[in-house]
């Protein structure tokens, strides 16, 4: 166990280096910095000597270790367009993305499984056939669309809920802010969360729907049957249970997606977290916020792969031993 | 002579197209009514679009015939609309119908042009680490592991975003479309090279490979002339699945307004240009454009589902 850990840890931080020599590469030379910091009447003495004390003149690999170090301590330089440090404004950003990326797995898991156990269990009935072409259709239709569809029913149609923004926020602590605790922030919350968690709603239905498929064709469920145990306990207890270790492992994998994919369900719902700031910065391009998103963004990965990782060894008892 | 002996070699030798209506693959299609259903989809829609200059019942690019006096037209079935814009019109008098049928052109140009250079990019660099191996194929398989990390719209982004840094100077009009092709090929080539890999380890220790070593034929025609042919199969089957990803994706990119420019509309830029117009009630505009794309991709989806089972010895 402590030796898998290491060397995942050690797997982990590769990956973290590559990622962050990409940053520095984005950083460093698309574009000029220099050239993006100063306006256009900067005198060349001026701007010489900014890129001195930016240390832009530098050996490239003393650079790369102060671009490592400055980001371990969260310092990604100043945004071009907000003329404000990058990690300011990602901490104001984070709450609502996390928030909404939080709701859509609650929302995926909390459909998507009962949805697949009742597809697995009734496998001929008309409802299960329906579940799988719904979800067909919700695998084939992006993203965007899916908000547009929702937004289009709900909001202009309908009138039920709101269209963007997250409503009424409230404070909690220094700087995190939250739309739980208030009706209109709820309301808020209901169509992003749809939009973003549907496919993974769908892709866990079908996981769970053909790993019952499967294990409720093994011998020991047909032995519980035997000893005459109810249907409900063979189902949870012993069935559903096997059923969960690819759930864990797909569930820990896209909470990841999620925060990415949150950059395009923002957007379309003008969600003020950092994937509608990311691709702002994309538009314009603000090249400290693209590496620190890059750089954070990859950082959740490696921590969510990591941590799934060492799930296993709770869940899976077959993995512990011999290893 | 010569008549003599091309008649039996002829009924020996069945003709391409009739080994395929008689092969495993074609019976097997005929079995599936949804896979026959999404084969005349994808065919019917590729058609409308490759041939929207002769069938579209507008020209949506020619200026001279856009009239303001047809703009914000609802469609055809809603009181007060010109029968002549069967779905109704956008905010520059445009026909919705033929800039749809225009829009999946280029959707589908640049889906099939990313998946194309994505698998060149893939295959080639697959062949090399499967055939190689050592120092260069851990090189190549590590990359990939890491990039397989993310998704492949964020990759797309980024890679649009840096591209724009980087010629930004650059007439966007027609950098975008390569920009986009470029970053969309980046993301997914993975896929392909990890396949390939695999496939070219097993094929390098066959006989065949080491007979043409022997005679000293040189490395890169070994893996181009003798690998290749035989690690095909599966690359047609991720191609297909790939198409349906890329379209998505590019109609995501240019949704969110790094794609295709307004200029030169995919999908994905009809449906970000008609969703400023949802709320005023306009919704026709970016309602039927989303129909189109989700009807394209859902047919090539079922399409590449089946494919997969049907080249899958397992599931025979």
């Amino acid at each position: 166990m402590l030796g898998f850990t290491i060397r995942r840890l050690l797997q982990a931080m590769i990956v973290m280096l590559v990622v962050a020599l990409l940053s520095f590469t984005l950083f460093r030379f698309v574009g000029d910095p220099v050239n993006q910091m100063v306006g256009v009447d900067t005198s060349i003495a001026d701007r010489e000597a900014l890129r001195e004390r930016l240390g832009l003149n530098d050996p490239m690999p003393v650079q790369f270790w102060r671009f490592i170090s400055n980001a371990v301590q969260l310092d990604f330089g100043t945004s071009y367009q907000f003329k404000q440090p990058v990690s300011d404004l990602f901490a104001r950003r984070i709450p609502a993305t996390l928030e909404l990326s939080f709701m859509s797995a609650i929302f995926a898991l909390a459909v998507g499984v009962p949805m697949g156990i009742y597809a697995g269990l009734n496998r001929e009935s008309a409802i299960s056939k329906l579940f799988l072409s719904l979800s067909l259709i919700g695998i084939s239709l992006p993203t965007f669309f899916i908000g547009i569809l929702l937004i289009f029913l709900f909001s202009v149609t309908l009138q039920w809920l709101p269209s963007f923004g997250r409503g009424d926020v409230v404070q909690i602590g220094s700087w995190w802010t939250t739309g739980l605790l208030t009706v209109s922030g709820l309301k808020a919350l209901v169509l992003p969360s749809i939009t973003l968690g549907l496919y993974q709603m769908t892709l866990i239905m079908r996981l769970i729907r053909a790993e019952m498929l499967e294990v409720i064709r093994t011998d020991y469920i047909k032995f519980a049957r035997a000893r005459g145990l109810p249907d409900r306990i063979v189902h949870f207890r012993h069935a559903l249970k096997n059923t969960l270790v690819p759930v864990v492992t797909i569930t820990g994998l896209q909470l990841g997606s999620i925060i990415a994919f949150a950059t395009i369900t923002e957007t379309v719902f003008q969600w003020p977290g950092m994937g509608l700031m990311f691709l702002q910065a994309v538009q314009e391009v603000d090249i400290p916020i693209m590496a620190a998103y890059l750089m954070l963004t990859a950082f959740l990965f490696v921590a969510i792969n990591f941590c799934v990782d060492i799930l296993y060894f709770f869940i899976d008892p077959r993995l512990r031993v011999g290893r | 002579m010569t008549e003599t002996s091309e008649t039996p070699a002829s009924k020996k030798a069945p003709s391409t197209m009739e080994r395929l209506l008689d092969s495993d693959i074609f019976h097997a299609f005929l079995r599936s009514k949804v896979t026959i259903m999404a084969a005349a989809g994808t065919l019917i829609l590729f058609l409308l679009a490759f041939l929207s200059p002769w069938i579209a019942p507008h020209d949506p690019f020619d200026l001279a015939s856009l009239d303001v006096m047809n703009s914000y037209m609802p469609p055809a079935w809603i009181e007060g609309a010109d029968p002549a814009f069967l779905l109704g019109t956008d905010d520059q008098g445009r026909d919705i119908l033929s800039a749809i049928f225009y829009g999946m052109r280029i959707s589908l140009i640049v889906g099939f042009c990313s998946v194309i250079f994505a698998a060149l990019v893939g295959i080639g660099l697959g062949l090399i680490a499967g055939y190689m191996g050592g120092r260069i194929d851990a090189l190549i398989m590590r990359v990939a592991d890491v990039q397989l990390t993310f998704p492949a719209i964020l990759i797309a982004l980024l890679i649009d975003g840096a591209a724009r840094g980087l010629f930004g100077s650059l007439d966007r009009e027609v950098f975008s479309f390569w920009i986009l092709i470029f970053s969309l090929s980046l993301s997914f080539w993975v896929q392909y090279a990890r396949t390939v890999r695999g496939s070219t380890m097993v094929e390098k220790n066959k006989e065949y490979v080491q007979a043409a070593r022997v005679i000293g034929i040189p490395s890169w025609i070994i893996m181009l002339r003798h690998i290749l042919p035989n690690v095909t199969g599966p690359v047609m089957v991720i191609a297909t699945i790939n198409l349906a990803l890329a379209i998505v994706t590019e109609a995501t990119l240019s949704f969110l307004g790094v794609g295709m420019p307004i200029t030169q509309p995919s999908l994905g830029t009809l449906i970000s240009v008609g969703n400023d117009y949802l709320y005023s009630g306009e919704w026709w505009m970016a309602i039927f454009p989303g129909v189109a794309l989700a009807l394209l991709v859902l047919c090539v989806n079922l399409l590449g589902d089946w494919l997969r089972d049907a080249l899958n010895p397992k599931l025979r």
